[in-house]
């Protein structure tokens, strides 16, 4: 048994490749050459007890892949993950993951293919209390399922339905309670309200705080919503063609963002009160991950890129604001504090 | 004349144990050029609303009453090959769940090319260049290559920019848009917006465009409508509703939105949950949850009036 402030969750130098390439035939016709994209590329990060850290950045920069790595749908390509002082890669077969596997759960992106249309509601939900055999009562399952219905905002007959009946949101609201029904540890969240309202959205939120507190249940959560990521989060991870950019406590990285990539998420913020304020044009284009840019991967959108990132990749180090991040121009303080100038 | 009018539009679903009424009594339009947002409690209709204009509802749900019409012509009565004309070439549509219009058998490319031939009278080779053009657009990296991958090959953000480049491949009339940008991050949804307003602007097409992202409907919708239990609460201009909406629903609705310059611990959130189907309450849907709730509300139902700058369907502004 691991000592209890040690991290629940520890990750160090994580990866997960996949090849991309075309067809053998037509690589060899064609004379394509093989290519491999690196989705995650060596990752550090840990997640203490009780907390949430949150991963933000933009699309296709592996936020799901880390999410998948992470509860072990996906084997690393490198690196390790150690749960709870156990090193998942050292887990063999089912018998081995199965008590680990019943301490961590994941609410997937798309509530569309994770839940099997074919099970009524309750059966999906009850499904991880029979796999893990933690009541045998049927009379019990029946109640524990009316209750997980009812704390996600269903109703308890809603478990006499299938998936199709229901919309997007509600949707999400059922693999949120299956995710709960096991009474996990460790939940993995990708993007678990970004198909609800906002009311449910407030709803659901609130319900992940409230379970936190009383459960001591810790998160990983994905989100591309900065302002929830704000609420929720007690550390924000921002992520990059598979790196961290910056790490840091999240009333910190929103209030003094170091990383110029951080700043200019932040400048993207959608404009609520409608002040007629433009939003600052994203600078540049995603860079295509499967052939990423020499040196730090974020130097052709960087307005204080010299030659130094173009050439050597900056490694994660702590600055004066506590955060960690991944910019020469952050370590060699050649950097303004303030708001980001436009790029050019 | 409106490009798109909706009448009274009532879809149910028979069931054993009766029939449900998901969408009732539902009437807007939407004129050339013109961005309608639609926001509202999860499951109030807005998809299915959505779905029937496209002419795709599911069975068992039908079109019950009411009337939806094209420029003029009606559209909610044609025979199936008919409306599978007008949906690739006047309709686009973007839904809510991007499998249902990706095949994960094909490329992305294949599938784009395909709807171009059917529409256009491109050469392969064009519509090749096109198709890339599109996914360039909708921003995806290094398009040249990744035209020829699966649909399992991209993120779920990436997953959803390729429908939308399917549904704005033959420069539809109206797109019906269901939560285009809910995988996305907002650098990618700035893009997107910007690539929507400009179809609005240059080719006078008119977006249909429902989801929960309020940021998004402050800067793109410029009217919109909330729904709650099936039916309209309240529609009017995008800032009215945004900053001073009359409906105590929407009103909710504003406040619960998640805020970046505060960090307060809770959520506003409004108690409660919306009613189901079968167990609508008499008078005003919203009236159980509803601070402002009065005798009336309980046994009347109301209809949209004037409220200000906007329609609410709220017993609140009954005048005399
Ligand atoms: N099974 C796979 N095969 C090939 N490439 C993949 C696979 N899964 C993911 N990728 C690629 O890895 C990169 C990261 O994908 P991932 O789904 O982790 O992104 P994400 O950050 O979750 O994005 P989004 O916000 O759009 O969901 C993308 O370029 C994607 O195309
Ligand atoms: N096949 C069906 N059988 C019975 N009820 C259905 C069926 N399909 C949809 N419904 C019901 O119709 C209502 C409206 O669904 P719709 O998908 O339009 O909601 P929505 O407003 O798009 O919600 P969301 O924001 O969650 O996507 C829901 O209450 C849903 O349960
Ligand atoms: S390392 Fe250089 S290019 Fe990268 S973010 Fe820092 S300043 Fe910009
Ligand atoms: S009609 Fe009555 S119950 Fe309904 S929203 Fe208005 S005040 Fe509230
Ligand atoms: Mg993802
Ligand atoms: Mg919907």
């Amino acid at each position: 048994m691991a000592e209890m402030n040690a991290p629940l969750v520890r990750v160090a130098g994580l990866s997960r490749y996949f090849d991309v390439s075309a067809p053998w035939l037509n690589r060899v016709l064609d004379g394509q050459p093989r290519l491999i994209l690196k989705a995650v590329d060596g990752l550090d990060f840990e997640i203490n007890r009780g907390e949430t850290l949150a991963l933000v950045g933009e699309s296709g920069c592996g936020k799901s892949t880390v999410a998948r790595l992470v509860v072990g749908l996906y084997r690393p390509s490198a690196g390790s993950i150690v749960f709870d002082g156990v090193d998942m890669a050292g887990l063999g077969g089912r018998a081995e993951m199965a008590p680990i596997r019943r301490r961590l759960q994941m609410i997937f992106q798309d509530p569309f293919a994770s839940l099997n249309p074919r099970w009524r509601v309750s059966a999906i939900v009850s499904e991880p209390i029979r796999a893990f055999r933690l009541l045998d009562d049927e009379r019990l399952i029946v109640e524990r399922v009316g209750q997980l219905l009812r704390q996600v905002g269903l109703s308890p007959v809603d478990g006499e339905k299938y998936p199709h009946e229901f919309s997007g949101g509600q949707r999400q609201r059922i693999s949120i309670a299956r995710a709960l029904s096991s009474q996990p540890e460790f939940l993995v969240c990708d993007e678990p309200t970004s198909a609800l309202d906002v009311s449910v959205q407030a709803q659901i939120l609130n319900l992940m705080k409230d379970l936190q507190r009383q459960l001591g249940l810790t998160y990983l959560f994905i989100s591309h919503n900065l302002a929830v990521v704000r609420h929720i989060a007690d550390r924000v991870g921002v992520m990059y063609l598979g790196r961290l950019a910056e790490l840091g406590p999240a009333k910190t990285l929103f209030q003094l963002p170091r990383h110029p990539y951080t700043r200019m998420l932040l400048d993207t913020i959608p404009d609520l009160e409608m002040t007629g304020r433009q939003r600052t044009p994203v600078a540049g284009e995603v860079p295509n991950p499967i052939n990423p840019p020499t040196g730090c991967a974020f130097h052709p959108r960087c307005p204080f890129a010299n030659d130094r990132c173009r050439s050597e990749r900056p490694e994660a180090k702590l600055n004066d604001t506590g955060s960690t991040t991944a910019c020469h121009a952050v370590e060699e303080g050649r950097l303004p504090a303030g708001p980001l100038p436009q790029a050019a | 004349m409106a490009l798109l009018e909706v009448e009274h539009l009532r879809i149910e679903f028979p069931t054993r144990r009766g029939t449900l009424v998901a969408v009732d009594d539902v009437s807007f339009a939407l004129a050339e050029g013109e961005v309608l947002g639609v926001v509202g409690e999860s499951g109030a209709g807005k998809s299915l609303t959505g779905n029937a204009i496209i002419g795709l509802l599911e069975p068992p749900g039908r079109i019950a009453a009411g009337e939806i019409r094209l420029s003029g012509r009606r559209i909610d009565n044609l025979p199936y090959e008919e409306m599978r004309k007008i949906r690739g070439k006047q309709i686009g549509a973007v839904f809510q769940d991007p499998l249902t219009s990706l095949n994960p058998l094909y490329s992305v490319g294949q599938q784009l090319i395909e709807t171009i031939q059917t529409h256009t009278d491109l050469t392969p080779t064009q519509a090749r260049t096109r198709a890339i053009e599109l996914l360039a657009e909708v921003g995806i990296p290094g398009a040249e290559r990744r035209v020829d991958h699966y649909p399992h090959q991209f993120s779920g953000g990436m997953r959803q920019r390729v429908v939308i480049a399917l549904a704005i491949c033959v420069n539809p009339r109206l797109i019906i848009a269901d939560e285009p940008t809910t995988a996305l991050d907002v650098s990618i949804q700035a893009q997107i917006i910007a690539l929507l307003k400009r179809l609005c602007r240059d080719h006078g097409t008119a977006i249909m465009l429902i989801t929960h992202d309020m940021g998004v409907i402050a800067e793109t919708a410029d009217r919109v409508a909330v729904m709650y239990a099936g039916r309209v609460a309240e529609i009017g201009p995008v800032r009215s509703v945004i900053k001073e909406a009359r409906h105590p629903y929407s009103h909710g609705l504003m406040g619960s939105i998640p805020k970046i310059s505060d960090s307060k611990d809770r959520l506003e959130q409004i108690e409660g949950s919306m009613p189901r189907l079968t167990e609508i309450p008499a008078g005003c849907a919203f009236n159980p949850r509803c601070p402002q709730v009065f005798d009336r509300c309980r046994v009347e139902r109301p209809d949209l009036m004037d409220a200000g700058d906007t329609r609410a369907s709220c017993w609140l502004y009954a005048h005399g």
